[in-house]
């Protein structure tokens, strides 16, 4: 293979990787809108804060550590975050959403801005705001394999970052289609009065939901913590989430796949092809560019569904 | 055909029960009672109250005065889904069915209160869970039957025609083995040949499963053939109650629908 072309397999390969990850942060906002119409600004933030819970039950100097002189294994931390997951999920329900039952998704959403804001205060002050080096023992460094056979540089957490997200896409979408709570969260997502009458508790529904997008959440929080260190800074990764969304539709699971790897790849693919014509540094901006002609050409994305209104 | 099974106790009483929003008076001082088995009516012209009354019977709405004794229980107000689980299932005058979902799931969350196992097993789709869901699915499938939709089973309702659509959720209804089964008008907007079917499925019901019916309709050749017992709303207020053919002698009833000039 010639080395240009390799080159480009190599900014195809770290591209995809790289939407992986986003792939992993618009899941969360996805679960939420399906199930609810909302869309969750707070969802960022939850991933910061799981991220932060897991490193204080795993960590040397982590609360754990401070407060009992041992640090927990891994596997229990995980669980007690996702434990710590559920619980938010059930005050979010108990103190927010409870008293919004009916009210315009614009309402709803203003909602999720104060959450995140709320939530990013109670971070702040129940475990502090400096950058936290999170080593859950997810393999560093670049893959050996994937070196010597092919020549290209991958690194070994972001290829298991990508056998996450397949598990997690699988395991939702059976949940989704098959079961009968799936099917509960759909039917509350389509009609609410429907939902009552057939014996759906809303309430249960949404600590539900959002239980699972935390624990969504936890799972992006995990890998993007492992890759930069748990900081403030991942909470803006929703941001990023964004582009991602419109691409690939804000109702659809697979979609929120799809659109991250575009997103990813045409990030790198911009950055060096195109990005020297503006001086570099379009990485930051080309998402949402890309996002906004997408708007003007398909706004339900690829795979969301069409909302036809009669005007 | 619904005669030879017997009419039983009361099965739900309403007493003394008033409803207002603001200052419109939606239901003043409403009291009537439903035997087990039988199919009763609840008829009056348009802004009678009808609508809201069934509302109440299932927990949309809480009536300011009054109570409500179901199945021995006597309570102020219910809740929707505490109303499913007792065993009160119903259908909508503007249809409520999940658009998106086919038939068949839609059915299936008819079975909702039914499933039990839990979220754990749920999200694996494993063991237990599996399990029960295949045994829910033949239930379903034995009213998709019963109801002669199996053409549509896959089909996502909201491309259904209305007729359909409404047979569909009589279906949501009756997945969940209802005690009391409400009926919004079940034969709004159809054609004569719809009528007849929700007719038959009505009475079929009835007959089959004895399970108890209230139903709301303006078809008055429908409602009278159909029912046991016909409580009659006007403004608000009841002015009937009895068999068909006392209510079609009753002046009041007469008067409400044909007009009267005071």
């Amino acid at each position: 293979m010639s080395p240009d072309f390799l080159f480009f397999l190599e900014i195809i390969v770290s591209g995809l990787m790289a939407g992986v990850m986003y792939s992993l942060v618009a899941l969360g906002f996805v679960l939420i809108f399906k199930a609810s119409g909302i869309f969750n600004f707070a969802q960022g933030v939850l991933c910061l804060f799981a991220a932060l819970a897991l490193y204080d039950f795993i960590a040397p100097g982590g609360w754990v550590d401070r407060w009992f002189g041992f640090t927990l294994p891994v596997w229990l931390g995980i669980i007690m975050t996702a434990g710590v997951m559920v619980i938010v999920a059930w005050l979010i329900e108990r103190l927010v959403l409870r008293y919004l039952v009916n009210q315009a998704p614009i309402i709803l959403f203003m909602a999720t801005i104060g959450l995140a804001y709320v939530l990013e205060g109670m971070g702040d002050i129940l475990f502090g705001s400096d950058v936290k080096p999170l080593d859950i023992g997810l393999p560093q460094g670049a893959s050996d394999y994937m070196l010597d056979t092919f020549g290209l540089y991958v690194e070994k957490l972001e290829i298991v970052a990508a056998f996450v997200a397949a598990a997690l896409v699988a395991v939702l979408a059976v949940f989704f289609q098959k079961t009968r709570i799936g099917r509960a969260l759909r039917a509350v997502a389509d009609d609410h009065q429907a939902a009552l009458s057939v014996g759906i508790s809303l309430r249960t529904i949404w600590v539900i939901v959002w239980s699972v997008a935390g624990i969504v959440a936890m799972v992006a929080g995990i890998m993007w913590g492992s890759k930069s260190g748990v900081q403030f800074s991942l909470s803006l990764i929703a941001l990023k989430a964004l582009p991602v969304l419109i691409l690939g539709g804000f109702t659809s699971v697979p979609g929120a796949i799809i659109g991250g790897l575009i997103i990813g790849v045409g990030e790198k693919l911009a950055e060096i092809y195109v990005g020297p014509l503006f001086g570099g540094a379009i990485e930051n901006w080309f998402a949402y560019m890309l996002a906004l002609a997408f708007l003007l050409v398909r706004p339900q994305g690829l795979f969301g569904e069409k909302i036809i209104e009669r005007v | 055909m619904h005669e030879n099974k017997p009419i039983g106790d009361v099965m739900l009483s309403v007493d003394n029960i008033s409803l207002s929003f603001g200052g419109v008076h939606a239901l003043e001082n409403i009291s009537f009672n439903i035997r087990e088995h039988e199919i009763r009516a609840i008829i009056g012209p348009n802004g009678a109250g009808k609508s809201s009354m069934l509302n109440v019977i299932n927990g949309f709405y809480h009536p300011q005065e009054g109570t409500i004794t179901y199945k021995g229980q006597t309570r102020k107000q219910m809740k929707p889904h505490e109303a499913a689980r007792t065993g009160i299932a119903r259908t909508f005058q503007n249809i409520a069915l999940f658009k998106g979902m086919s038939t068949l799931d839609n059915i299936m969350t008819g079975r909702n209160t039914m499933m039990k196992k839990g979220v754990f097993w749920q999200a694996l789709h494993l063991g237990p869970a599996l399990n029960e869901e295949l045994e829910h699915r033949e239930f379903v499938e034995n009213i998709i039957d019963f109801l002669e939709i199996e053409h549509i089973r896959k089909t996502p309702v909201g491309r259904l025609p209305y007729g359909l659509q409404k047979r569909v959720e009589l279906g949501r209804a009756l997945a969940a083995q209802p005690e009391l089964l409400l009926l919004d008008e079940p034969m709004a907007g159809m054609n004569l040949e719809e009528k007849e079917d929700m007719c038959r499925f009505i009475l079929d019901v009835n007959d089959e499963f004895g399970t108890t019916i209230a139903l709301i309709e303006h078809d008055m050749g429908v409602v009278m053939d159909i029912s046991d017992r016909v409580v009659v709303l006007d403004y608000g207020k009841k002015i009937g109650d009895g068999t068909p053919d006392e209510v079609r002698a009753n002046q009041d009833v007469i008067d409400a629908y044909l007009g009267v000039s005071h």
